[in-house]
């Protein structure tokens, strides 16, 4: 019951600090020089009064900045999010159809990076004094420092160009009609460089953060204790190191998960992936209001949605922790 | 004299059919992939101009007429064409047996519609040639007649599938055209099809297996590869997922490393109607621009040589005035301003420059146009000018120069095939209004600029009308209203084996009607 009680406060809370997220990014972006009207102008190569007059009365840009937000306010209470001015189709579809793309893509990262960070950080943890140990943190640190968009280049370079193993970019392989088992491991394929890429940063930071919360648990009485019980080195590192150590790593897990829906620009950018981080990116430069500030409200639920997620996984980490929100 | 006689067009457009390239007999089959950047807002010609959409949809759309690589108007839609001796009359033939995609008839009441209805409404551009004519009829339905106000012998030119693409009445008519939920199912005459569009991704078109002319197309569809990175574009090329790379999509300094690969080819041909001119706004209002000695003196300032050979690889050429040399009204007289920095250093010592700094909008286009803005400002600081740069982005660009808020900004321009549509609009002071980049933006105002511009536009006499173009350069040339740069050159690189890929003047852009791929 008291779980059910806190989830519903934080659920009200979540929902003010969504409207404030609305208003505030919609003062934001109408704050950037330009609107939609004079950039599909500037790409016509040509325009007049009568052509720029037509558009901001379609897309309702005509109107005093107030009564936009409340028309658009309005419009996102019956969950209407209203027209892309560019693509002319409604901004929901837009993002519905763009979102299993780029929850595939950072899911995936997500898992690979947990999974390999955890288990490489718990390695240079019980290897901290040996060469091996320090190789796996010589990498991590390289990873860890390296721009993004210079390893994606890299691995297209090498796996794509070169070898020829991995298709370059994209999604599925254009004009083949793969179905079942074979579009999926196309899409597999696919998935590999992207995915790799954007998880090797997280999988750096996990790496790094595992072993330094596994070696200062492993300083504390209790693991001294389980020792002296004569208990087996591995059920120690497992049961009594790792699962202590492991509460900072949920909070990074829960931040990296937050970013899950905006924070792959640059990776669907040089992978042509397509997905909602590109499609953020090109609202913002053509000014698509509508488009933008909905991708903003479906990146600021998932955040929220992934904050609550991890409250609750820590009660189950960590017991000791109830009512500390 | 500009009688035509139809039997001639005739005979010069089937004898054109039978040529192709190294006298191979063209195959058919094969998908082509082509990068397609950036990805288009949608396809329907009529209402979005921008260059991707009309890269796609002109396969989809067609026009009543084309245009050789020499500008010259060749048949489509129209099957011939004649104009009255006075030049008011201009009096299109059809092609018979043309259907829309749909398989519904198209005939002149089409014309009608998507001269005198549709684009009168949607296309800025299209609107201010239309102002011309007075009326638009249909006697037949394979006959259509474009009665003008007075003569205009530009006329001619403006019958390109992106300036009059052929929408279908049918469809459009009565309609909301921005919303008709026809838009994103395109439905044209062209020799291809629209078949689907994952957005982000590939845009599917697939042959017009009815379309009128026999034998054509010769591919049985194109992919177009939405990839917005220029280096994955690059790497898409070189591991064989992509044919044809079409200009604008390929950095600079990529072109020489794709273009020397195994069987790659580039060419240049297919930007003759567009015939992109890059120049400088310079603000004729305010500042130190205002003075005509500053802006010789920036010209002067400016080694253009440099940026052609090196920051767009010796494509292209150094503007010589006003005017592309490629058009047939530019005075061969005009010699450019020559790279001289001292000769600045004096125009500036004389209007007695103090120093004020001027504000430098760089066009953000990409790595290239960044390197040509640092350029610039190096050879204008190398002369004593104090230059500030202010970077924007695309949509922050077009508002600072249609609000007239800076002193020197990098454009440029398409010439349209004819001075009346692409150049005067730069000068002439009836086109200086607020909120559009694309019109009078420096400011410039000369009455006598003004009425040659006009006496030309209207003039039949071809002789007297470069007469009065050759006055107008020269006027302009000590003037400097805006610092002309260069006449760009954006190649398009393709696989050796796809043949007569460009076969008209405005290039990838009129579609791939003619393209076949040599198994």
């Amino acid at each position: 019951m008291r779980y059910l009680s806190l989830i519903g406060a934080r659920l009200a809370k979540s929902v003010l600090v969504l409207l404030a997220i609305l208003v505030l990014n919609f003062f934001l972006i109408h704050m950037a020089p330009g609107d939609p009207a004079t950039v599909m102008a500037g790409e016509a190569g040509a325009t007049d009064e009568q052509f720029l007059e037509d558009l901001r009365e379609r897309f309702g840009l005509d109107k005093p900045l107030p009564i936009q937000l409340m028309h658009y306010l309005g419009g996102v209470l019956t969950l209407d999010f209203g027209y892309s001015y560019r693509q002319q189709m409604p901004v929901l579809d837009l993002v519905m159809d763009r979102l299993p793309a780029t929850l595939l893509l950072t899911g995936s990262a997500f898992a690979v990076s947990l999974l390999f960070g955890i288990l490489a950080g718990t390695m240079a943890a019980m290897r901290a004094k040996r060469p091996s140990g320090s190789i796996i943190m010589g990498l991590s640190l390289l990873f860890y420092a390296t721009p993004l968009y210079w390893v994606a280049m890299m691995a297209v370079l090498v796996f794509s160009v070169f070898l020829g193993w991995l298709p370059a970019y994209g999604y599925t392989t254009v004009g083949a009609q793969y179905t079942g088992l074979a579009y999926l491991w196309d899409v597999a394929q696919h998935l590999i460089l992207p995915a790799t890429t954007l998880g090797l940063f997280f999988m750096a930071v996990y790496t790094r953060m595992t072993r330094a919360s596994m070696l200062s648990v492993s300083q504390q009485d209790f693991v001294k204790t389980a020792h002296a019980k004569g208990l087996a080195p591995g059920v120690i590192q497992r049961r009594h190191i790792l699962r202590n150590a492991l509460l900072p790593i949920i909070t990074l897990a829960g931040l990296q998960a937050g970013q899950m829906v905006g924070g792959a620009v640059l990776t669907e950018t040089v992978f042509a992936w397509p997905g909602i981080g590109r499609l953020m990116y090109e609202s913002l430069m053509q000014r698509d209001y509508n488009l933008l500030l909905g991708i903003f409200f479906f990146c600021a639920l998932l955040v929220i949605i992934f904050n609550l997620l991890t409250d609750l996984v820590y009660r189950l980490a960590d017991p000791r922790i109830k009512e500390a929100a | 004299m500009m009688k035509l006689s139809r039997s001639l067009l005739v005979l010069v457009a089937s004898a054109s059919l039978t040529i192709t390239a190294w006298g191979k007999t063209p195959q058919s089959g094969g998908m082509i992939n082509v990068a397609i950047q950036p990805e288009p807002p949608g396809l329907m010609l009529g209402l979005i101009q921008n260059a991707p959409t009309q890269r796609v949809a002109g396969n989809i759309y067609e026009g009543l007429l084309r245009y050789s690589t020499d500008l010259k108007p060749q048949p489509q839609l129209a099957q011939s064409w004649d104009i009255s001796d006075d030049g008011m009359t201009y009096t299109f033939h059809l092609h018979d047996g043309v259907k829309w995609h749909d398989g519904q008839p198209f005939s002149a009441d089409d014309v009608v519609f998507s001269a005198d209805v549709f684009l009168r409404q949607t296309n800025p551009r299209t609107r201010m040639i239309l102002q011309h004519v007075k009326s638009i009829q249909a006697p037949d339905p394979q006959t259509v007649v474009f009665q003008l106000k007075a003569p205009f012998p530009p006329f001619i030119q403006a019958f390109e599938v992106g300036t009059m693409p052929m929408v279908p009445k049918h469809i459009y008519e009565g309609t909301d055209f921005r919303s008709n939920p026809a838009n994103n199912t395109p439905i044209g005459t062209g020799p291809f099809k629209f078949v689907k569009w994952d957005r982000g991704s590939v845009i599917q078109l697939a042959k017009n297996e009815d379309y009128y002319e026999p034998g054509k197309p010769y591919l049985d569809g194109i992919y177009w590869h939405v990839i917005p990175d220029a280096a994955s574009r690059a790497a898409a090329y070189e591991n064989g997922t992509l044919d044809v790379m079409p200009a604008g999509s390929v950095e600079n300094f990529d072109i020489p490393r794709l273009s020397g690969l195994d069987n790659s080819c580039m060419t240049e041909k297919g930007n003759e109607y567009f015939n992109p001119f890059a120049m400088l706004w310079l603000n004729n209002r305010e500042g130190p621009t205002r003075d005509a000695r500053f802006r010789q003196a920036v010209m002067y300032a400016m080694d253009r040589d440099f940026a052609k050979n090196v920051l767009w690889n010796g494509l292209g050429n150094v503007a010589q005035g006003p005017f592309s040399t490629k058009l047939a009204a530019h005075d061969e007289n005009i010699k450019g301003y020559p790279y001289d920095p001292d000769k600045a250093k004096a125009l500036l010592d004389e209007m007695g420059y103090d120093g004020e700094p001027v504000r430098l909008l760089p066009m953000p286009y990409g790595e290239t146009w960044t390197r040509w803005g640092e350029a610039i400002r190096q050879n204008l600081e190398a002369v004593g000018i104090n230059v500030e740069t202010e970077a924007t982005d695309v949509a922050g660009w077009n508002q600072r120069i249609s609000q007239w808020n800076y002193d020197i900004a990098f454009t440029y321009l398409f010439q349209y095939g004819d001075p009346a549509l692409g150049i005067a609009r730069t000068y002439i002071s009836s086109n200086i209004a607020k909120g559009s980049p694309w019109n009078n933006v420096e400011g410039y105002r000369n009455p006598e600029v003004d009425q040659l511009f006009t006496e030309a536009a209207g003039m039949n006499d071809p002789d007297k009308r470069q007469a009065l173009y050759h006055q107008i350069q020269h006027k302009l040339y000590d003037d400097v209203p805006v610092a002309w740069l260069m006449e760009l050159g954006f190649p398009t690189i393709y696989r050796c084996n796809v043949h007569d890929l460009i076969s008209t003047g405005i290039g990838l852009s009129d579609g791939f009607k003619n393209a076949w791929i040599e198994q």
